[in-house]
């Protein structure tokens, strides 16, 4: 259960976050739409506790993230795995190391668990007997999945996804979408997507959320946002060009 | 607006920057402290940082030190051979190697060699949100990226100045012998004669904190970085220069201080 009342965040002048509140029951799809650059990372990020709120609060199991105790928070984090949008993998260390990262560190598990444990991450994202290369040597799409790997070898309970269909081809990104809904249907676990890719919002999406202007204007089911007579959730679902979110750009750049 | 409000502004922006900037590396240096001492040490890679701090800058380093020993011997020799006191050519070396030119020298190339990379890695990882990546692995960046550098800098630069004095000095023994015609038992005796413990002492325990400089300073400008690949440049390059800056301030404070304590 993730709950996020009246977020607020400023990046120096910039209002990124304009007291968003959302709420993410457990074992649930949310996705998250909007614009690039309208604050969703920044919002993924408040999640985690990467990033800390200028007011509101966010509460994750109940706990206030920003009031959390250092070893309390690391305790939580274990629990959540994040999918960064460029994967974010480690280069000094392989693909094995890197999937197995949290075991690594946190847990002394005996090598061949701990071998094990990597193979069925790299298995369930449909790559094998890669462990032993390095980061460079992988193509975008396939450190996606290492990426991807990474964040369910510690069969977490909560997942964040950072735009994880953006960059690689078609079916890839299917699969993608594939995993993350049978990672929700089988472990019950809770996800926070964020994309622009509305194929992929409709396919994994329980509920959808559109972020616009640093709040969430609009929240519902796929169908409900399909079938939205808010005017700007409308032009961006169908992806016009004309509409009222451009106009307010225009409008910002002739005064 | 007035010219001299927008003035008042700026010289207030620049002061609060600076001040922003010096609480950020003292709350850096503070955390590495305390990580440095209540967290189990990470073994392999702090071994791999005292190979890339120390071992692999022993070329250059004994390349300049090398040259700075022949320029030395040199330089010196012009002037002592017009007093007909070559012989003093040694102890002179000796000294200014020992206690200033050896510690400093090797500083600043450990700066340029393995701040500057410092820099480089850690804001490339920042940009491409490695750091970041860290934390949601439970992993504290400071502890894992900052600690064995920080070791791994204050260990190896004792170590190489030591080295760099030894080979400068030689530099300057190949000069006096092979050129200039002194004996060899006599340049070295006259060398032994001329140092003391406590040139070596205070020649050596300054570089424990050039090395603390070069670390925070290098750690704390590449998790600065922002703004992709001219980010990652701009805070290499400021990296490098306020190392050199801290590096020659310390020196000056630390000859000051030994000056009134030994004197």
């Amino acid at each position: 259960m993730i709950e996020i009342v009246n977020l607020t965040k400023f990046f120096g002048l910039h209002k990124v976050l304009d007291n968003l509140n959302l709420k993410i029951a457990k074992g649930t799809t949310c996705v998250i739409i909007g614009r690039s650059g309208c604050g969703k990372s920044v919002l993924l990020k408040h999640i985690v506790g990467i990033l800390t709120p200028d007011s509101g609060t966010v509460k994750v199991n109940g706990q206030d993230i920003s009031k959390m105790k250092t070893r309390d928070l690391a305790a939580l984090r274990l629990k959540i795995g994040m999918v960064f949008q460029g994967g974010a993998l480690f280069d000094s260390l392989t693909v094995a190391e890197n999937v197995g990262f949290g075991l690594i560190e946190h847990f002394k598990v005996p090598q061949r668990e701990l071998l094990e444990r990597v193979e069925e991450a790299l298995a369930l994202v449909d790559l094998h007997g890669i462990g032993s290369l390095y980061p460079l040597e992988l193509s975008g799409g396939m450190k996606k999945r290492v990426a991807l790997a990474r964040a369910i070898c510690m069969r977490p309970e909560i997942i964040l996804y950072d735009e994880p269909t953006t960059g690689v081809d078609p079916i890839t990104a299917d699969s993608i979408n594939e995993l993350i809904k049978n990672l929700h249907d089988k472990l019950k676990v809770t996800s926070v997507v964020v994309t622009h890719d509305m194929k992929s919002a409709y396919r994994v999406g329980d509920k959808l959320a559109m972020l616009y202007q640093g709040r969430i204007i609009a929240e519902g089911t796929p169908s409900e946002i399909q079938n939205t007579d808010n005017p700007v959730v409308y032009q961006f679902v169908n992806g016009l060009a004309q509409g009222p979110i451009t106009e307010t750009i225009d409008h910002f750049r002739i005064y | 607006m007035t010219s001299l409000e927008r003035f008042f502004i700026f010289l207030g922006r620049r002061a609060l920057g600076f001040f922003y900037y010096l609480g950020g590396m003292a709350n850096l240096s503070w955390q590495c402290l305390y990580l440095l001492f209540t967290t189990p040490l990470k073994r392999s890679r702090t071994f791999a940082q005292l190979k890339k701090a120390g071992y692999d800058s022993l070329p250059i380093v004994s390349l300049v030190a090398l040259f700075i020993g022949f320029i030395f011997a040199l330089q010196i020799a012009y002037f002592m051979q017009r007093m007909g006191s070559e012989i003093y050519i040694a102890s002179l070396v000796a000294l200014s190697l020992v206690r200033e030119l050896g510690p400093v020298i090797t500083a600043l190339i450990v700066a340029g060699r393995v701040g500057a990379a410092i820099t480089a890695e850690l804001g490339s990882m920042q940009v491409t949100e490695q750091i970041d990546a860290l934390e949601t692995l439970a992993t504290n960046p400071i502890q894992y990226l900052v600690v064995p550098r920080f070791l791994a800098l204050t260990l190896m630069l004792p170590l190489l100045t030591l080295y760099a004095d030894f080979i400068g000095i030689l530099g300057s023994y190949i000069i006096c012998v092979f050129k200039l015609g002194i004996s060899s038992s006599m340049y070295i005796n006259v060398t032994f004669d001329a140092l003391l413990f406590k040139d070596l002492f205070t020649g050596l325990f300054k570089t424990l904190f050039f090395g603390a400089i070069i670390a925070i300073v290098s750690c704390f400008e590449g998790f600065r970085v922002e703004g992709g690949a001219e980010g990652v440049g701009k805070a290499t390059t400021r990296c490098v220069v306020s190392s050199f800056v801290l590096i020659i301030a310390a020196d000056c404070f630390f000859t000051a201080l030994f000056y009134f304590i030994f004197p």
